[in-house]
């Protein structure tokens, strides 16, 4: 059940330019799915909306860098009630939140929309294909798809070198990885590391920016393997009440039908297919 | 202590209401909000056809408020019959339904349907909504308009009628007083305030519409101002709104002359807010010793 919650910041470090790991100890952690997001409230009265976070993992394994420890002396940082975002500062309410340390508080409204789903992949051969931001919301999804490791395939677009979460993406999967400015992988975008590698997949979940999602549609089209990518839009409510952030969908949604569904309650994940990118 | 409040003969148990637009048909907050603690739920507005909205990107924040050029996406007065009143029926709620339309005879035609529903306590028109470019508004910011289109949909209304008003005029004593004069039994005011934001990095207007319309904190000592100078204005009673966020501010709008107040962004960032501002305002009532809430309405001096 979506709830509002103040919740506590167990850490938070930067692992690259920009970008922040951040652990919170909440109790939406135990029911938060792979794909979901928050909506994390700045305090600065000023900012009035919830910026829409993608939550990266749950019951995180790795111990991240807070110092609290329970009575067995295990680090708290992982755990049930322990959720893990990675978000990248885009402007003054994310820059609010980078500056938040270990015992600071924090306004979380979720879980919000409706996660990848899971038993599309079940025994299958998958791409995870995150560009950029779009790759944290991955790492929780290759670990619980439910098929071999050999078969998880994360196809990770970075702008250079800065690979945060590729070591914890290949706990789970086989990491192939494409640079923009060919420092680091494949010179260029995910797709060009595909074709590099020549991989193949039965389905697709895919994060990332407009034009990769294009490419991943496409690409899925002519393959006639489903895909399903995760959208993002400007937001209000993040509940599905104001119809701020909608979407082109090929058929009638499911509130106005009118072809706009709302990506904070029908997403933001949909079948690629579905919606006119 | 009494909270009710009587508008148009309709009582209310409370003086919190939705604002129209911000609480969907009061479905999603239902997670959040037991909705048989509202005096009332306003809907979004409804079409006599569903309206596809405007392009995206259709909301921007800005200092203590935000901005929206929804454009009025609306699935239609079928589908609102079919699934939004029986949802809303089944709580101990008044509803209130907003209207949109294009021409005249858009609203007449959703007045009428609504009239075979006796669950409809009252109707809201909205004449004031600036993101759509035909409609709406335009019958909003003309005194003479607003007074024809007030006095057709009251010839035809079974329900009391809330003209809901745009703050985007010269003067909004006159509008008051245009719908009054046509048979209005309510007015609400006010709608949000054309206002715009440019992004200067990407050289883009922050909204596809360019102009969207601002709500929010930052909005509400305007709103307070425009209800006053309403209340001096008209004997009818007001639904006043803009940035209200606690039982202080609801209080605040009584006192200036509203005989009961609205939430609308403030839902955003507290799902909990109707809750809380009716919760503020017993608590008001227990400070100052306030045996009727009717005793605050226009109390100031």
């Amino acid at each position: 059940m979506k709830q509002k919650e103040t919740a506590r910041v167990l850490s938070q470090r930067e692992i690259a330019a920009d970008i922040y790991d951040m652990r919170i100890e909440t109790s939406m952690a135990a029911e938060a799915k792979p794909g979901q997001f928050l909506g994390i409230y700045p305090k600065d009265k000023s900012m009035l909306l919830p910026r829409p976070i993608s939550i990266c993992e749950t019951g995180p394994e790795e111990n991240g860098a807070c110092s609290e420890t329970d009575g067995a002396g295990r680090k708290r940082c992982g755990g049930n009630n322990v959720l893990r975002i990675v978000y990248r500062v885009a402007g003054e309410g994310t820059r609010e939140f980078s500056g938040y340390r270990e015992g600071d508080s924090l306004g979380l409204l979720g879980p919000l929309g409706n996660g990848f789903p899971l038993e599309a992949g079940r025994g299958k051969r998958v791409f995870l294909i995150g560009g950029g931001i779009g790759i944290p919301p991955l790492l929780e999804l290759a670990k619980r798809l439910e098929t071999a490791a050999a078969c998880k395939q994360a196809v990770l677009g970075y702008r250079n070198d800065d690979l945060f979460l590729k070591e914890e993406f290949e706990r789970y999967a086989s990491v192939y990885v494409a640079a923009e400015d060919g420092s680091a992988g494949v010179k260029g975008n995910v797709m060009d590391a595909i074709g590099h590698y020549k991989l193949e997949a039965d389905v697709i979940f895919a994060c990332g920016p407009m034009p990769m999602l294009r490419a991943v549609k496409k690409y899925a089209r002519e393959r006639r393997i489903p895909a399903y990518i995760s959208l993002e839009e400007h937001m209000a409510c993040g509940v599905g009440a104001c119809l701020g952030c909608v979407v082109k969908t090929k058929d009638k949604d499911p509130h106005s039908y009118v072809n706009n569904a709302r990506i904070c309650t029908d997403g933001p994940v949909f079948p690629a297919e579905s919606v006119e990118i | 202590m009494n909270t009710e409040v009587t508008i148009a003969g309709v009582t209310l148990k409370n003086p919190v209401m939705t604002a129209s637009g911000t609480f969907g048909s009061g479905m999603e907050y239902s997670e959040f909000v037991d909705l048989n603690q509202l005096g009332a739920v306003v809907t979004k507005g409804v079409a006599n056809v569903p309206w596809p909205g405007n392009p995206t990107p259709r909301v921007a924040e800005v200092y203590g408020g935000m901005l929206n050029a929804i454009g009025l996406q609306n699935p239609g007065i079928d589908v609102f019959l079919e699934r939004d009143i029986p949802f809303l029926k089944q709580y101990d709620t008044k509803i209130i339904v907003n209207i949109c339309g294009k021409t005249v005879e858009d609203y007449i035609e959703v007045v009428e349907r609504l009239g075979e529903e006796s669950a409809v306590a009252m109707l809201e028109i909205n004449v004031s909504c600036p993101n759509v470019k035909e409609g709406a508004i335009a019958f909003g910011q003309n005194a003479d308009a607003l007074f024809s289109i007030t006095r057709e949909i009251k010839r035809h209304a079974k329900q009391p009628v809330i003209m809901k008003l745009s703050p985007n005029v010269t003067d909004i004593t006159e509008m008051a007083k245009a719908a009054e004069g046509a048979g209005a039994d309510a007015l609400s005011l006010i709608n949000t305030i054309t206002g715009m934001k440019i992004d200067i990095h990407r050289r883009k207007f922050a909204i596809a519409n360019k102009t969207g319309g601002m709500s929010g904190p930052a909005i509400k000592p305007v709103a307070v101002r425009m209800v006053y100078q309403v209340a001096q204005a008209v004997k009818i009673p007001i639904i006043g709104m803009g940035g209200i966020a606690c039982g202080e501010d609801a209080v605040e709008f009584m006192l200036a002359g509203a005989s009961a107040v609205s939430v609308g962004a403030m839902n955003f960032v507290n799902p909990y807010a109707t809750l809380e501002v009716a919760e503020g305002i017993r608590r008001y009532m227990e400070q100052y010793h306030v045996e009727n809430v009717t005793d605050l309405i226009g109390a100031v001096s």
